[in-house]
This record gives C-alpha cells, structure tokens and sequence, in this order.
C-alpha cells in the first residue's frame, strides 16, 4: 500500500469505488467496452492469486497459466453437461484447479528455488501437451472445447431456437450491455464486468486478510529464512502448499471466470510463455504488495489491447506535422513497437522493470512518493516495516 | 538422568571422523559448555541434536524421547531452541514480527491454517513479544526491519527469539563470537539472569574461556571430534589434556 | 534389433542440440552463477544467422536477355545469384553449403552477441536472487525473439542442406546390418558428428589449457580463484561468449533439421533447461549425457509400440523423468552437492 496512515477499511473501500467506476474511468481512454474491462478483473484475480504465492512466499511458479487452463475447461464442461448458469461452472473451476494445485505442489514443493520453478514448468507442460494429445475427448485438441447445440445441459430447459445459449447468472446474461450517456460519453455498464469486479473484490478482500494474518506472517517469514522457520518450530511445508493451492484456486476462478465471458476453452491458454506472462504482471507491478499485482494486471491488458491495434498507418498519423523523411523513419521505428510487434515493448518493459525497479510500479509510485515529502518521517517509514519489503524477490532457498 | 543424553554418537564427512564417539550428559536447569579448537566438531555435533544433520550411529535423548531421525520443526516443538553461529533471524521482517514468529508456532503448533486472523488483533502474542524483546533490551527497536540491524542486535534479536518459546533447552552456538569486551558481559549477565529467572537447560558452545567459566556449571571438551574431558569448571582450568588439546590453537 | 538402433539414431539429432545448448546453459551457470532464459534465444539466433548468410549469398542480379524474348515481346529477364556471376561454380558451391559457411560468420556474431549480454546485461545481476535473473533473462528472450520476427516474420524458413549432404544414409551396413535396414538422413549424422566434435572441443579446452583450467577451478570455488589474483571476471565473460557460440552454433546446423521461426528459441530452452536439471547443475558431463540420453529416450517413446501401451507418452516423457528425477535425486544425474541446495 502506498502508507501506513490508509487503514485496510479505507483501502478497501477506495478499491470498490475504482472497480465500480470502470467503466467510467477507462471509456475516455478507448478502453471501456467489455472484452478488455472483464479482462481487467479476472487478470487482476489471476495476478492476486499468483501473489499470495510468489509475492509472501517467493516460490516462482512458471506454470500457474496451468490452473487458469484447467478452469476454463472445467467451466465449459459445466455449461455442457449441467447448465448455462456460472455459479457450478465456477464452483468446479475452482475445485478441479484446486485439485490440481494440492497435487502439482505436493510434488513440486519437495524442492525449492530454481528446482521448484522447473518442477512447475514441467507439469505445465505436461498438461499443455496432454491437453493436445490423449486428453482430446476432454479438451477437443486444437479446436479447443467449446458449446454445441446438442449438449445435455440437464438443468436448464431445452431451447427451440437454433442459437447456442450464453452463460448467464439465474437468467442475468454474462454479456448483457447497458450503453449510458455521461456528459456526451458514451460509458457501457456490462453485466460479466460487474459480474467479474464483484469476484476481484471479494478476491482482493481475502488476499488483504491473508497478509495480515498470521498466516501470511508465516508465508513472509518462509521468503526471508525458511531453515531459520524451521528451527522455529513451524514446518514450512504446509505453509506453502496451502499458498499454492490457494493460488491455483485464484487462478482457476480466473479460468472459470474467462469461460464465463466467452464459452470457449483452449489450450494455448496452459502454455508456459503465459505463466510467463502471469509472473510478469505480478512484478510489473510490484510483487509482495496488495495492489501491485492488480495495477500490473491492469495496465499488461490495457497496453496488449491499445498498442496492439496500432498499425503502420496510425503510427504515420501523429509524426504527420514532421518533414516527410524524419516521420517514415520515426514511423518505421515505432511501427516495430506497436501492433504485432507489441510484445517487444511488453519484453524491453519487462528487462527495464527487473533492472531498476524490483519492486515494480508500487515500489516507484513509493520512492515518488517519498520524494516528494514524507522526508524526516522516518518511524513511519519502519511502520512500513515488512510490507515495504515485497519488492525483493528472493528466491525460496 | 540428564535431560539431553548422547551416546556414542559418531558423524562421518567423507574422510573426515567429525564426530568420534561423543558421549553427553546434561543435566536438568544447568549451563553446560562445550569447548574446543576450531574444527573439533562443536557445531556438528549441535546439528545431531536439532535435525539438522543425522549421526551415523549413535543416539540423542532428549527428556526420555529419541530425537534421532526426527524434523527439526519436531524437536523444536519438543522444546529444544538453536541460537545459531552466524544469526539466523527473518531479516525482511520487523523485530517484533520476527519474536512474534516463533511465539505462534509454540502457542499454534508446527502448522495453523489462519488466514482469516489478524495479526493485529493477537494481543497475547505481541505483549508476550515485547515483553521479551524488554528482556534483550530492543523494545524501542521492534519497529525497525531486522535487516537495519547491528549484528550484535541480530544475535539478541535471535536470543530474544528462541526465548519466546520457553524452551526447556537452549542451544548456543558461541553466542559472544566476535563482540566487544563490553557486549561480551553484558550477554553474559543476560543469560545469567535468564538461568536464574527460569527452569532451563543451557547448552553453550564457547570460545572464550571467561564466558565459559563465568556461566557453566559442567564443561565437556571436544578435541578432533572426541570427548576429552567432561568434569566441572574448576577441574577443567588445570587439566593437562585440555591444554595439550588447545596448544597451537592461534585463537587461546 | 535394427528398430531399436533406429531409434538411438533418431534421438541423436535432438539430444545433440539438447547437449549443445545444455552444454552452454551449464557454463554459464557454473562460471558465473547465473540462471539464463534467454539461452534458447541464442540458439534462434544462430539458426537466424544462417537464413540472413544464405539469403546474402543467394542474392541475384537481373539481367535483360539479349537473344530471349517472353511471350509479349519484352526481353526474357535472367535472374542469376550475384555469386555465381563473379565465380562462376564456386559461387555456386558457396551456395550450396551456406549451412556449413555460414558457421565461419556465425562463430564471430555469437560470441560478440554473448559478450555484449553478458557485459550489458547479465553482470549487473551476478549478486541478485536467481528469480530476478530468470525474470530479466526472460524478458530478454522476448525481446529477442521479437525483434527476429519484425524481420522475419512469424513463419518458418526452410533452410536445406548442401546437395550432396540432403539424402539417407543407409546407416546400417555401417554396423553390419542387411541393406536398407537402418536408413537414416545424412545431415542428421552429420550434425551428431559436428555436436560431438564442439563438445569435445569445448571439454578440451577446459582440460588442457591453463584458461580452462582457471574457469574450473573458479566454477569450484571462485572467491578462493579471485583471492589469487586472477581476474576470474574477464575468463567469465569470454566463457559466456564461448557458450553464446556454442548455442548459436547448435542452431545453425539445425536449421536443416528443422525450420527456424521466431519462436524456436523458447521450446528448446524449456527442454534444455529439463536437460540441465537432469543431468545435474553445474555439471558440464551431467548436461551432455542427460541432452543424449533425454533425445533418445523421446524417440523411443514416440515408437507406435510405445505409445499403444502408454498414450500420449511421447508428449510428455522428458517432463515426466525430470519430475521423476527431481524427487529422487534432486542433484540430478551428476550433480555437485549442494548446488542451489540450501
Ligand atoms: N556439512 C559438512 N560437510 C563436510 N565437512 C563438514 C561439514 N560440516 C562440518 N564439517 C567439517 O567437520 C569439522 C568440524 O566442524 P564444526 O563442527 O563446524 O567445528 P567447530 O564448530 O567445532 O569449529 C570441520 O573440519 C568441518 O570442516
Ligand atoms: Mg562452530
């Protein structure tokens, strides 16, 4: 958090204004219609899950896009087989993910560090190519599992008309938009996103309880000096396997949740560059601390939706007020950062943030912050004490 | 009987007989030091009694009860606490958080899912904390991060910790190492009043003789892994072995 | 019987650039301590190297025919290399073996890569925990592989091998078997071949020159080295150089093998870095074995037989015996005690 002096409460309460506000904040910003605000949510519960794991313990796991995969299939299952409505798709997407977790961190957990992070990334993997192969009759390959007309769904009635049915919460439809004029803006309510913002809420509220709770004291201490925890009396294990399997759950309520939005589940969403991607938001920004992991969520989807649509011809427009030769190749070279060529940008962020700010965009908005004022503060400052220290990321050894 | 009985205990590295046959018996609510030469197995063998490493043969009994083959998470829940050579503390977290740790595990057990307490609202747990903390003499320090610290405060800061869980045996891995003359007493005094204050069972590995002889009531002496003499403080000053065992020993 | 020696030979190819690159990802960790991501970019790198060599070399000229006209009555355009124009049959040989030449170019750009990473980049996070040297190297790789495919897009490049190199082999007359048993490409022995001579060489110069000898001595324990004077440092940084070439290397070879895209790098490393965790980190013979015997190990499985008995196990088999290894001997195959333990 950015100072002792906001109590939990006021953070809290602060967080549901912003969430709500959304969409109002983000439609002048060309960022507010649903796809990218619902993805603002769930990343951010992927990104506070993922969190609790890496952020308290420093366990890096390279293979949590796993758990986000292993949800989405879950959920569309449900919506095959049960019914349209989220509440047993998300339910099993969150039980099945959280099976998962009990048994890859059981196993992973045995060693640590670097071990750790490979042991992850192999049972990852394992899952992508499973997913691919032998699994097809549940994940149905490369097309990827999605609805069909003639799917059981035995709870819901049958339905005459020739459409798939779309998720929905008791009749309330996942993709239901409400378009409102505010002050000649066009701002649009949808239902997923509220839907969505509602689990990152209640995601965000439990994350925060688990910090300050013993608990998470524990998980803190596990990142600093595991040998010495051990010593203490505290056997570490537990601890850490149930980080991990409550982070595996985040992530397959994170799934769950993507399916709610669009019924479709693939595999390329298990893939280790996007447990990459995951740990990237994390960092970006600033692992250990409440917010970071929702601010880096945030802006990884915002920047991925805008730079991505850029293209050469966009590019040329805002060099148009320079001497032709000097814009071509000002465009050239920008043109190479935008678009397809977004996640060179995503990369060269990436280097700069691990570089010169560990601690990620929390930490900087802090150093900015302190330099501004707050000088001679110093208590204050140890106040802070451990919660100061979620930039360093040591690591478990 | 003693509360801590070693017997035979031998630990081999490769070629090297770290331990060769060590016998101990400490008794209940006493100081027992150990001491040495450097190399002679001292903290070897403090690591057969914590689980950290396990003695090819041999047995270690604390208070009737094996500790051979068991986690050292157990045997620290039996009662036994490590204060370590080079201090072991949580150096990302605050002085009263790193007290708090261990008060937790001994009220809590080697594991409690809590995720939904606060710390905040575990009165108990913090006076007990600072109460300790006043103890070591670091109660105004306990909101600084431990990292900021001396290292002298690291290692009250660690006594501080194994003593929040009122063990019933300390072990001491040379606790005044490398402290001014001045700390050196001032530990001493410590634990002093902490032996007088409370029944506990000291095991201290020293260097320095004077600590040694102003706190133990029994000394054992290890030479290349083998117990030399055990006998009581006043015997031990004029022994021939030990001398012979600490000649050429540039640090006596 | 013939089947089974198939099979080792079709894991050669594979477990050679598993070795090659695992080779490098060990050095760099044992001389260094450092985790490196971006290792598989490397070996994209070098595989990249080779395209633009050949793409150079196969340059042509257009020229207007003199006597040849096209169906409309315009002189019949002749397009010819710029090479064979200046020398005639050797240009044309140049050609042919682009792979092979282009290993001359590609030893100088690797190393200067690798130097310029390790001197820009990587030493700043000698002393930093290993999550932050996997993160930044991460993001590197992604850089990396990026600015390949604003230049080269995201498709694959087929690359061929010289003329005479490009067809089977009838491999197992060689062992004694009947003819036709045991048929296998010739490039892909030649690349075992090639990846044994640059391991090999890479081990000798360890064994038998007194830099080698150094780099040992500091990957054993590098303060007790520094103590004695010697700057350690500057024979790290040439060691990583050396394993940017070695990685760069194995993709140049590989290209015939396999199509280079943007993306190659990334599904070698995660495999090589299985292979260096297999075998052992820190260990340079651990890596080389567990690359071969990982390569092959993955042929055997993708046999039909196999994968009858156990589906999907072609997918998964290498994963599966890290996992397996990990557990049980969590130093790997030839590991050192202690490395990243504790
Ligand atoms: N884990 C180990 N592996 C190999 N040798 C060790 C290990 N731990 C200690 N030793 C060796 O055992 C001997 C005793 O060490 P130690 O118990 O630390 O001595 P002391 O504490 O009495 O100075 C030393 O020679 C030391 O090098
Ligand atoms: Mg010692």
């Amino acid at each position: 958090m950015f100072g002792s002096k906001i109590s939990d409460t006021t953070t809290l309460i602060l967080f549901v204004i912003v969430v709500a506000l959304i969409p109002l904040l983000a439609a002048p910003l060309g960022a507010g219609y649903p796809a990218l605000m619902q993805f603002f949510a769930i990343f951010g519960i992927l990104a506070i899950g993922f969190n609790i794991l890496f952020g308290l313990t420093g366990y890096l796991s390279f293979g949590h896009a796993a758990f986000l995969g292993v949800g989405s299939y879950s959920a569309v299952w449900m919506f095959k087989l049960l019914s349209m409505n989220v509440i047993p798709a998300l339910i099993l997407s969150i039980l099945i993910a959280g099976v998962f977790a009990l048994i890859i961190g059981f196993v992973s957990l045995r060693r640590s560090g670097i071990y750790f992070s490979i042991l992850t990334l192999a049972f990852a993997q394992m899952s992508y190519k499973l997913a691919y192969s032998v699994l097809t009759p549940i994940t149905n390959g490369e097309t990827g599992l999605q609805l069909a007309l003639d799917d059981p769904r035995i709870l819901d009635s049958a339905r005459t008309s020739g459409q798939l049915p779309t998720p929905n919460l008791f009749g309330l439809d996942m993709n239901a938009t409400r378009v409102v004029d505010v002050l000649g803006l066009e701002v649009q309510l949808n239902f997923g996103y509220f839907f969505s913002a509602a689990f990152l809420v209640l995601a965000f509220w439990i994350a925060m309880r688990i910090f300050r709770s013993p608990f998470g004291l524990m998980l803190k201490a596990v990142k600093t000096n595991q040998n010495r925890l051990n010593y203490t009396g505290v056997n570490t294990r537990p601890y850490t396997l149930a980080a991990f399997v409550i982070s595996g759950m985040y992530a397959g309520l994170a799934g769950g949740l993507l399916a709610c939005m669009d019924p479709l589940a693939g595999a390329e969403r298990m893939v280790w560059t996007a447990s990459g991607e995951i740990v990237l938001m994390t960092i970006l920004g600033g692992a250990g601390t409440l917010l970071g992991p929702i601010i880096g969520a945030t802006v990884i989807k915002f920047a991925e939706a805008k730079l991505s649509k850029f293209n050469e011809g966009v590019v040329h427009g805002w060099f148009d007020f320079l001497p032709d030769g000097l814009a071509d190749v000002l465009t050239w070279v920008v043109a190479k950062f935008v678009g397809d060529g977004w996640h060179l940008t995503l990369g060269l962020v990436f280097m700069l943030v691990v570089t010169f700010l560990p601690g990620g965009l929390v930490e900087g908005a802090r150093r900015i912050g302190g330099y501004l004022g707050r000088r001679g503060q110093k208590e204050d400052l140890e106040q802070l004490g451990s919660n100061v220290q979620g930039g360093k990321t040591t690591a478990a050894e | 009987m003693g509360i801590l009985e070693v017997q035979n205990v031998n630990k081999r590295f490769g070629g090297l007989q770290a331990l060769d046959d060590v016998n101990l018996n400490v008794e209940e609510n006493t100081v027992h030091a150990i001491i040495g030469p450097n190399g002679a197995g001292k903290s070897t063998l403090l690591n057969c009694f914590v689980g950290r490493l396990t003695p090819d043969t041999g047995t270690v009994m604390f208070d009737g009860q094996s500790l051979i083959g068991r986690k050292p998470h157990e045997i620290n829940q039996m009662g036994v606490s490590r204060v370590f050579q080079t201090p072991e503390i949580f150096t990302d977290l605050t002085i009263l958080e790193n007290v708090m740790i261990p008060s937790f595990a001994k009220r809590d057990g080697a594991f409690k899912l809590s995720p939904f307490a606060a710390v905040k609202a575990e009165s108990a747990i913090r006076d007990h904390a600072e109460d300790m903390l006043g103890q070591v003499g670091m109660l105004e320090k306990r909101h600084m991060v431990a990292s900021a610290m001396s290292r002298g405060d690291k290692r009250r800061l660690e006594m501080a910790m194994c003593l929040a869980q009122s063990p019933k045996l300390l072990l001491l891995d040379e606790p005044t190492a490398g402290m001014a003359r001045a700390d050196t007493n001032a530990t001493i005094d410590l634990l002093k009043q902490i032996a007088d204050s409370r029944p506990i069972t000291f095991v201290v590995i020293e260097h320095d003789m004077h600590v040694v002889f102003s706190l133990a009531d029994r000394i054992s002496v290890l030479a290349q892994g083998h117990v030399i003499v055990e006998d009581h403080p006043s015997n031990i000053k004029g022994n021939p072995k030990v001398r012979e065992a600490y000649l050429g020993d540039a640090h006596e | 019987m013939g089947d089974i020696v198939l099979q080792i030979l079709n894991g050669l190819d594979k477990g050679s650039a598993y070795a090659l690159i695992a080779l490098g990802l060990t050095l760099i960790f044992g001389t260094l301590g450092v985790v490196n991501f971006a290792h598989g970019a490397l070996f994209m790198l070098g595989a990249f190297v080779t395209v633009t060599f050949t793409n150079l070399l196969s340059f042509e000229r257009v020229t207007l025919s003199e006597t040849e006209t096209t169906a409309w009555g315009s002189p019949l355009e002749i397009r010819e290399p710029v090479l064979q124009a200046w020398f005639g049959d050797f240009g044309l040989w140049l050609i042919d073996y682009s792979v092979l030449v282009s290993i001359l170019v590609a030893i100088p750009i690797m190393f200067i890569i690798g130097v310029v990473m390790e001197r820009g980049l990587i030493k700043h996070f000698y002393s930093r925990p290993h999550a932050e040297q996997i993160l930044v190297t991460f993001g590197l790789a992604i850089v990396l592989q990026e600015i390949v495919r604003t230049f080269y897009g995201a498709n694959s490049i087929s690359q061929s091998a010289p003329d005479a190199l490009r067809g089977m082999m009838d491999f197992g007359v060689v062992l004694g078997f009947e003819p036709g048993m045991v048929p296998y490409p010739t490039w892909r022995f030649v690349y075992f071949f090639f990846a044994v001579v640059v391991i090999g060489g890479v081990f000798a110069f360890l064994q038998f020159t007194t830099f080698g000898m150094v780099v040992r001595a500091g990957m054993a324990d590098r303060e007790t080295v520094g103590l004695l004077g010697i700057d350690i440092d500057k024979r790290f940084t040439f060691m990583f150089g050396l394993a940017a070439t070695v990685a760069g290397l194995a993709g140049v070879m590989y290209t015939p093998i396999l199509s280079p895209n943007y993306q190659l790098g990334m599904d070698f490393l995660v495999l090589s870095f299985i292979v260096v965790v297999v075998g052992g980190m820190g260990s340079l013979p651990g890596a080389v074995a567990a690359g071969f015997l990982l390569g092959i190990l993955q042929s055997f499985a993708s046999m039909n037989e196999v994968k009858e008995i156990i589906p999907g196990i072609d997918q998964i088999i290498i994963y599966l015996v890290a996992v397996i290894i990990l557990l049980t001997r969590p130093r790997g195959l030839l590991g050192r005690a202690g490395v990243m333990e504790d």
